[in-house]
């Protein structure tokens, strides 16, 4: 029941292909048009938070892999984000010298915010700082237009970057810490050494040590006051929160764990229903005995097996996007429910009706590898159209899984148990049996049509000879 | 500075003859200074022109005295309109005494103007915001409140305004009873003679048959610290509040420091102190100090730097934040350079006595101070008393508290009027308006022990948590510690130290025991309204307990029926 096995919609075509942080010269950016912009500054490219999955709203820089005054060719990763679903080395497109980093490690910006200046040369180093005073300068209007778009459990819109930093004339002391960020870093365990001061003069704030050890900082009421009623009426709308429980600690999402909650509340809106079906599992576990020893595992089978039932049934493998249409995929990819530190991702097989058992069983492999290092590319854990949850290691008998935005139907598997089973002629025998209980969009998969699927799939599975073709 | 008392009402004088135990209170103030008393009391003024004085101001119940007699213009002038120049004028009016003041700045001096009175603006703020941030306090209370905020200029109004209203509520006051409010700068000339006008041009030239010096004190600042005013600046600058800075450095941990403290982390700085000695908070009671470190400064937004001199203080500019250069204080060698905002300097306060003419009657200050007997009268370089001319409050740096200036001016005030009178400085309260607030009367522990061994008593030592109070627990403020060291053989109250809230107002009946003489043995039978946080002082006076024979129940005789 309370299982939320895939967060994650897919809509490949928002996911690019090969991630690369779009540096675009900022003369060439059609939209957000600025006011007083250099006149040679096509030399000036901004480097901007890409979106790195079709939910992505912002990102948080994890760390800079180059600082302010290195030079960088197009293809070096230049920035680590950590977005939604996983932390992403993002590369350059174009070669140049960083010339101010917008917005430093441990912040966030919204997804097509500048976070860095590049130039193209030496030369260009200083118009690229003037125009990095001017941005930080109208960071805050700018800020302020993404956030009423974002949704209610998202993230408090970032705090706008410091103006100071990247100031040349800060000598920017190093290791000088706040008295709160001191206690806070003794709190969490956060070596100082190693926490990026962006207060003034480069200091380390209680801010950079609570982003150091991962705790969303509390939002500061406004000093000023003209400032004081917009802050107070943000918080606002963020209603719908409890009351803390006395002496309870509160652990603040990660931004994995935030997209989850906020697929799992978008889900919602979908009116699903669900189908269960028993199924004799005695073949597949002897073939799954057989193949073992060859890298396969039961996952990959199910997997295979949801696959072909899939392509007998295209409309469980459709979405509903708008409420209107149909959309059928052209593939069959099987996306399955991981749970890694933290939160829970889901590699997609794809292509899972045409690949055979051994290949996927290969490809399988790389991706919870790369799954649990964090380093899955957003088309290997987006551009699932099916998904696959699977309790039964745990002695889970049945559950219920719920439908992730974008897909039309989601598989929970169950446990295989020794069953006393009744044939039509009264004789007893025991058989292992599961249960697989399947969630649908009724918008556009429909009683019989699930329960067409699950009779294909059930006989696939009771028939298992057709996997290993 | 934190201290305001405007009002000299508080402080009770020891008037020998009105005491019921004269002898204990000459006791406790005589203890210092017994040797200077027999040489004052030679010297005092004839006693004929005394008396006389006298039989006028019992005509004269309101109003300034008639126009001075003997040839003197006046017969009591007050260089300077600060609290005890106030309270002792306040005082020879009503005495039927002609009295001229002098101020060369604003009447009210540094507590009204710079000090206790705009800081208490700024601390009644600070403790609301304290209050309302805290959510934990909040909850349990059931309340809900949402990011309170604060406007930074409409707090420095609140306190520059209520700083006019008390200023102009001293002047009315004096101009009401007529006391001749003179402005300038004064400078004594020779006996009895006093020249005042604006700086350069002393044109006026007056007499007095007494004179008190009331200059008071301004803040110190150490060799090495470049004050510019807006990132490093001392009590007076911080009070208009004219920013908030993210990280303040406080050079001094003593009243000023800590009050400040307590406004700045409210209103979301950071702090850092650096204090010279060992500990924080020096000038309390040991046990309070600490309970005070663990509720005002632990679990604050403040760290601490102590046994070090800032040595050099730069204030920000050409991009530098402000630098603090910190040396060990018994090593001298270099220890560390702060990086800060912004730097309170709050290392005391010095006396304000240049160019008042000391040398034209031969007196020699002492570090800025004026030196006097424990009759307030000033003492020349060859340690004979001037005849006449007496110096109160900061200026003479007994004890450097506005109330304590007042209480000394009504004292001279009393002896010009020929009651001899002497202050028992040990019955001053004195008070530190953190949240919550810390008061103190009298000796500390160690202070009464090291007089118990000298003289051979005991002491005992009682305590109390407001914990234990059912008022502090309905406002959910707990916090708190109130101790009492009395003599269990004659039940004598020798020191009373409160940490909790309204610390500051609950002091005065101790220090009204103490200037009374009043017995624990018999204070313990007055009773206290339930529930009120002065159940936390019947509990010290219940829990005492005294070896005393022939205990005097005076307060159970029957008074009315």
């Amino acid at each position: 029941m309370a299982t939320a096995p895939a967060p994650f919609s897919l809509s490949a075509s928002t996911v690019p292909a090969r991630l690369r942080a779009a540096a675009v010269p900022a003369g060439t950016r059609g939209r957000q048009p600025r006011r007083g912009r250099m006149v040679v500054r096509a030399k000036i490219r901004e480097i901007f938070m890409p979106a790195l999955s079709s939910t992505m709203t912002e990102g948080k820089i994890v760390s800079w892999a180059a600082s302010e005054g290195d030079r960088v060719n197009k293809g070096d990763a230049v920035v680590v984000v950590e977005s939604d679903k996983a932390d992403m080395d993002v590369e350059t497109f174009h070669d140049g010298i960083v010339a101010a980093v917008l917005v430093p490690a441990g912040e966030s910006a919204p997804v097509g915010a500048p976070i860095a200046l590049l130039a193209e040369s030496e030369e260009e180093v200083p118009l690229a700082l003037a125009k990095a005073k001017e941005l930080s300068n109208g960071q805050p209007q700018q800020a302020a237009a993404p956030a009423p778009a974002e949704d209610a459990l998202a993230t408090p819109p970032p705090p706008p970057t410091p103006a100071a930093a990247p100031a040349p004339v800060s000598a920017g002391t190093k290791g000088i810490a706040s008295p709160q960020a001191k206690k806070l870093a003794k709190q969490h365990r956060v070596d100082l050494a190693k926490v990026t001061g962006t207060g003034p003069y480069g200091r380390i704030t209680p801010e950079d040590v609570e982003a150091a050890a991962g705790i969303q900082p509390k939002p500061k009421p406004a000093a000023a006051s003209p400032a004081v009623a917009a802050p107070s009426a943000a918080a606002v709308p963020q209603a719908a929160v409890l009351p803390p429980v006395p002496g309870a600690t509160v652990v603040p999402f990660t931004t994995m764990q935030a997209a989850v909650s906020k697929n799992m509340v978008e889900s919602l809106a979908v009116p699903a229903f669900r189908v269960g079906y028993p199924i004799v599992t005695d073949k597949l576990d002897e073939l799954y005995e057989k193949v073992k020893p060859k890298g396969v595992t039961m996952t990959v089978l199910l997997a295979k097996a949801a696959a072909m039932a899939l392509a007998q049934h295209p409309v469980v493998n459709a979405s509903c996007r708008d409420g209107k249409s149909f959309t059928y995929n052209s593939n069959i990819n099987i996306a399955v429910a991981v749970a890694i530190d933290g939160g829970l991702i889901t590699p997609v097989l794809q292509d899972a009706d045409k690949l055979d058992i051994y290949l996927l069983s290969q490809n399988w492999k790389d991706l919870v590898k790369k799954a649990r290092a964090k380093q899955l590319q957003p088309n290997e854990y987006s551009s699932g159209t099916f998904t696959l949850s699977n309790l039964g290691m745990f002695g889970v008998d049945r559950f219920d899984a719920i439908l992730p935005p974008g897909q039309g139907a989601i598989m929970a598997v169950g446990a295989s148990k020794p069953t006393v089973v009744a044939d039509k002629d009264g004789f007893f025998s025991v058989k292992s049996k599961m249960l697989v209980n399947v969630t649908a969009d009724h918008r556009i998969v429909y009683g019989a049509d699930l329960a067409a699927f699950l009779q294909t799939f059930a006989k696939i599975i009771e028939g298992p000879e057709s996997l290993t073709l | 500075m934190p201290l305001s008392a405007p009002s000299a009402a508080a402080t009770v004088v020891a008037s020998g003859a009105a005491s019921p135990r004269p002898n204990a209170i000459r006791t406790a103030a005589g203890l210092r200074f017994c040797g200077l008393r027999r040489e004052a009391l030679g010297l005092r003024s004839s006693p004929q022109a005394v008396a006389a004085r006298r039989s006028v101001a019992a005509a004269a119940t309101a109003g300034n005295g008639a126009a001075g007699s003997g040839g003197f213009d006046y017969d009591l002038l007050i260089i300077g309109a600060g609290v005890g120049g106030h309270g002792a004028a306040l005082h020879a009016v009503e005495k039927g005494l002609k009295t001229a003041i002098i101020e060369g700045d604003v009447v009210g001096g540094t507590c009204v103007n710079r000090g206790c009175v705009p800081s208490k603006a700024l601390l009644a703020v600070s403790g609301r915001m304290r209050e309302l941030q805290d959510e934990h306090h909040m909850k349990s209370l059931g309340l809900q409140v949402s990011l309170p905020g604060y406007d930074r200029q409409a707090v420095a109004d609140h306190a520059n305004n209520l700083a006019s209203k008390i200023r102009s509520n001293l002047t009315n006051s004096m101009k009401a009873l007529g006391v001749d409010i003179l402005t300038g700068i004064g400078t004594i000339v020779g006996k009895q003679k006093v020249r005042y006008g604006k700086v350069g041009f002393p044109d006026n030239e007056i007499t007095a048959r007494n004179i008190i010096i009331a200059t008071g004190s301004i803040p110190f600042v150490p060799k090495g610290i470049e004050i510019d005013g807006k990132t490093v600046f001392t009590s007076d600058h911080a009070l208009k509040l004219e920013s908030v800075p993210d990280w303040i450095a406080i050079v001094g941990s003593g009243y000023i420091g800590l009050e400040f403290s307590d406004v700045y982390t409210a209103l979301g700085s950071e702090v850092t102190f650096v204090e010279a000695l060992d500990q924080l908070m020096p000038g309390f009671d040991p046990e309070i100090g600490k309970l005070a470190q663990r509720i005002l400064i632990n679990p604050r937004k403040i760290d601490y730097h102590t046994g070090v001199f800032a040595s050099k203080i730069t204030p920000a500019k050409d991009g530098k934040p402000v630098l603090i250069e910190l040396i060990d204080a018994k090593t001298k060698e270099h220890k560390e350079t702060l990086e800060v905002d912004a730097a309170l300097i709050a290392t005391g306060r010095a006396p304000f006595t240049k160019g008042l003419g000391l040398e034209n009657i031969n007196v020699v200050t002492q570090r800025g101070f004026v030196p006097v007997d424990d009759r307030m009268q000033v003492m020349d370089a060859d340690g004979n008393v001037v005849p006449n001319l007496y110096c109160i409050g900061d200026a003479n740096g007994k004890l450097m508290l506005a109330h304590a200036a007042s209480a000394q001016g009504i004292s001279v005030v009393e002896q010009i009027s020929g009651r001899d009178n002497i202050l028992n400085h040990l019955s001053i309260p004195a008070a530190c308006f953190t949240h919550p607030e810390i008061s103190m009367v009298g000796l500390t522990e160690p202070q009464a022990r090291e007089k118990a061994d000298k003289e051979g008593f005991e002491i005992s030592v009682v305590k109390t948590s407001f914990k234990a109070n059912t008022k502090a627990l309905a406002e959910n403020e707990g916090d708190g510690l109130a101790k009492m060291i009395y003599r269990p053989d004659t039940g004598e109250i020798l020191g009373v130290h409160i940490l909790g809230l309204h610390a500051a107002d609950l002091i005065h009946e101790a220090s009204n025991a103490i200037a009374l003489g009043t017995r624990v043995q018999d204070i313990k039978f007055a009773v206290h309204a339930h529930p009120t946080l002065s159940e936390v002082l019947d509990e010290l006076f219940k829990a005492a307990k005294v070896k005393a024979a022939g205990v005097s129940l005076s307060v159970n005789e029957p008074v009315a029926a």
